[in-house]
């Protein structure tokens, strides 16, 4: 391949878990949710502003969702966390109690 | 007189050892070989002369054997069972009284159990299929240094596999240059990159070098990306001495985790390793050269299942595999079954896996399993399939052959891999649908779509030599 036709990769700062795809739109974020769900897994929101993004511990949105099965209740959660702190990122996390470890972790708002 | 003898102790080993009444204790150790016997000698007698011959038996009676109850200690033959298509052969299973063995060794089961008997010269062929090792013996053992839910959770690394790359080429590289290929693909988007396991400590990159320049391009990676990094330094050394002072600098130099290759380096050399790693913070990653000697044969040898249990045991949080679809031999059911092994709590019986009994590990920590050699993009929804979310799926050639270089060819594995968990999550068919699932994230990542462009013809495909007997 000659020089001309190749491109120049520039690193990007990124956020784990799908921070190589492009947004999600509405539906996408509801199908990680629901497999979220399906695995019976608990639904967690965390948030952090950009600066501390790869500390361990984001700040809680209230308590995770312990035995939580409704899909949309989820999804205005994240909106209120989302709405009340816009310049923070927001995170869903699947909590899976039987390996003490997380199903599924995917930031759903990158900080505006 | 040598065939006289040989007769006489045949013919006794099946008096003392052959026990098809007994019933195997919760606390005994099980182990099923695969016996292929000279012909003209009974099966019950092949099987006894294994079970004698890995436990306490000898050729002759000799009379201080009555100073200690035998019974005791004795392996005890229990079970014998047809090869299934293979009339030659059989499997005999074979009880160990726990007290045969020191705790917490590997390597005092396998000098046991692999030891004279496999040179025994009523056998053909020998073969160690699998081990069930009761639960009082697994308490005794170490396991992994941090295992995949620590792991995971120290490097904030969730819900899908992670990505990796042997550093290539393998050999010849300096100390500087071999840094930078550590680092472009680092900033591209792979979790981890590898030392290949034939670098140790060569003429043109001394390990101290290396640790050096490959440190530098994990925190500059780290701090570009915002991600965690590491890469597997390989402290695999000629002596023990040698292998914890190259431990001791990895940690100096800020990488999360080190290598090992377990074969070549022995068991010896790899529990302690394991426990220098849990004391020390550091993940253990291992790589398996010298395993196809042992295991490849279908009729002789070690099975891979015994081998990766071993290590599970002696410690490792990473453990090769092989990939199913890539360049290197690998049956996917027989694959499966001591991938379970490496990483659930409890394994049942499945003969369709190759798995001969219940495996409880009790509270052991997991061992990712590690696919590596030969795979590229197209293989990805494959990989996702195959081996889970707790993999690590590595693409040598695959990120570093991209003809944008390293930082490109691990993006457009990166897309590739998280389009592949996409749409798993999402309920998709991601191996029937692949072609989709790659073309749609292609549209996104032009990485992704020169790769998939640059590797489009690449197969592996020949008959696996080493078969399940179902």
């Amino acid at each position: 391949m000659s020089q001309s036709n190749m491109s120049n990769y520039e690193t990007t700062a990124t956020l784990e878990t799908f921070g190589f795809l492009p947004k999600f739109d509405n539906a996408e974020i509801q199908a990680q949710i629901a497999y979220v769900l399906a695995n019976g897994w608990s639904p967690a929101i965390e948030h952090t502003p950009p600066e501390a993004a790869s500390e361990h511990y984001w700040t809680m949105w209230k308590l995770p969702f312990f035995g939580e099965t409704d899909l949309g209740h989820v999804l205005s959660e994240l909106d209120a966390c989302h709405r009340q702190f816009p310049n923070h990122h927001v995170r869903l996390t699947g909590y899976d109690n039987y390996t003490q470890s997380q199903g599924s972790c995917f930031v759903v708002f990158e900080a505006r | 007189m040598a065939e006289k003898s040989y007769q006489a102790g045949v013919k006794e080993y099946r008096d003392k050892y052959w026990t098809p009444d007994y019933v195997p204790l919760d606390t005994d150790l099980l182990a099923c070989f695969k016996c292929t016997g000279q012909e003209g000698v009974p099966n019950e007698e092949i099987a006894a002369a294994v079970a004698a011959e890995s436990s306490t038996g000898t050729w002759s009676t000799v009379w201080s054997e009555l100073l200690t109850d035998l019974e005791f200690y004795k392996g005890r033959a229990y079970r014998i069972e047809d090869v299934p298509h293979d009339p030659e052969s059989f499997y005999a299973f074979v009880a160990y009284p726990i007290d045969l063995f020191e705790e917490g060794s590997v390597v005092n089961v396998l000098t046991s159990l692999v030891g004279n008997v496999f040179g025994f010269k009523a056998l053909k062929h020998l073969r160690l299929e699998d081990i069930r090792f009761p639960i009082a013996y697994i308490k005794t053992c170490g396991g992994p240094p941090a295992g995949i839910q620590v792991e995971r959770d120290r490097l904030g690394k969730y819900g899908r596999p992670m990505l990796g790359a042997t550093i290539k080429p393998k050999l010849g590289l300096s100390a500087k240059n071999y840094g930078r290929a550590v680092y472009e693909c680092l900033r591209g988007g792979l979790d981890m990159t590898k030392d290949d396991e034939n670098v140790n400590s060569q003429p043109f990159m001394r390990w101290r070098d290396r640790f050096e320049f490959v440190g530098e391009a994990i925190q500059k990676a780290e701090q570009e990306t915002g991600e965690k990094k590491g890469h597997y330094l390989n402290v695999t050394a000629a002596t023990p001495e040698e292998m914890y002072k190259r431990a001791e600098f990895a940690k100096e130099v800020g990488s999360p985790i080190l290598m090992h290759d377990f074969l070549t380096g022995g068991f010896t050399a790899n529990t302690g390793l394991a426990n220098w790693c849990r004391e020390n913070g550091m993940l253990l990653h291992i790589h398996r050269a010298m395993h196809a000697v042992i295991d490849r044969h279908p009729k002789h040898g070690i099975h891979f299942r015994v081998l990766a249990k071993c290590l599970r045991l002696s410690g490792g949080d990473h453990l090769h595999t092989g990939t199913v679809v890539g360049k290197l031999e690998g049956d996917r059911n027989s694959t499966l079954g001591f991938v379970d092994q490496l990483r659930e709590s409890f394994v049942p019986e499945d003969r369709s896996r190759g798995v001969f009994f219940d495996q409880d590990w009790g509270s052991l920590p997991g061992v990712f399993a590690v696919a590596s050699g030969g795979i590229h993009v197209w293989h990805m929804p494959a990989l996702v399939t195959i081996f889970g979310d707790d993999s690590m799926l590595q693409f040598g050639g695959g990120t570093q052959g991209h003809p944008w270089g390293n930082a490109a060819g691990a993006a457009a594995n990166r897309v590739a891999l998280e389009a592949s968990v996409k749409a798993r999550n999402e309920g998709r068919q991601i191996e029937k649908e692949s072609r989709d699932i790659l073309t749609d994230a292609a549209r996104n990542s032009p990485e992704l779509a020169i790769a998939m462009e640059t590797w489009k013809e690449i197969k592996f495909e020949f008959e696996t030599v080493d078969k399940l007997d179902v």
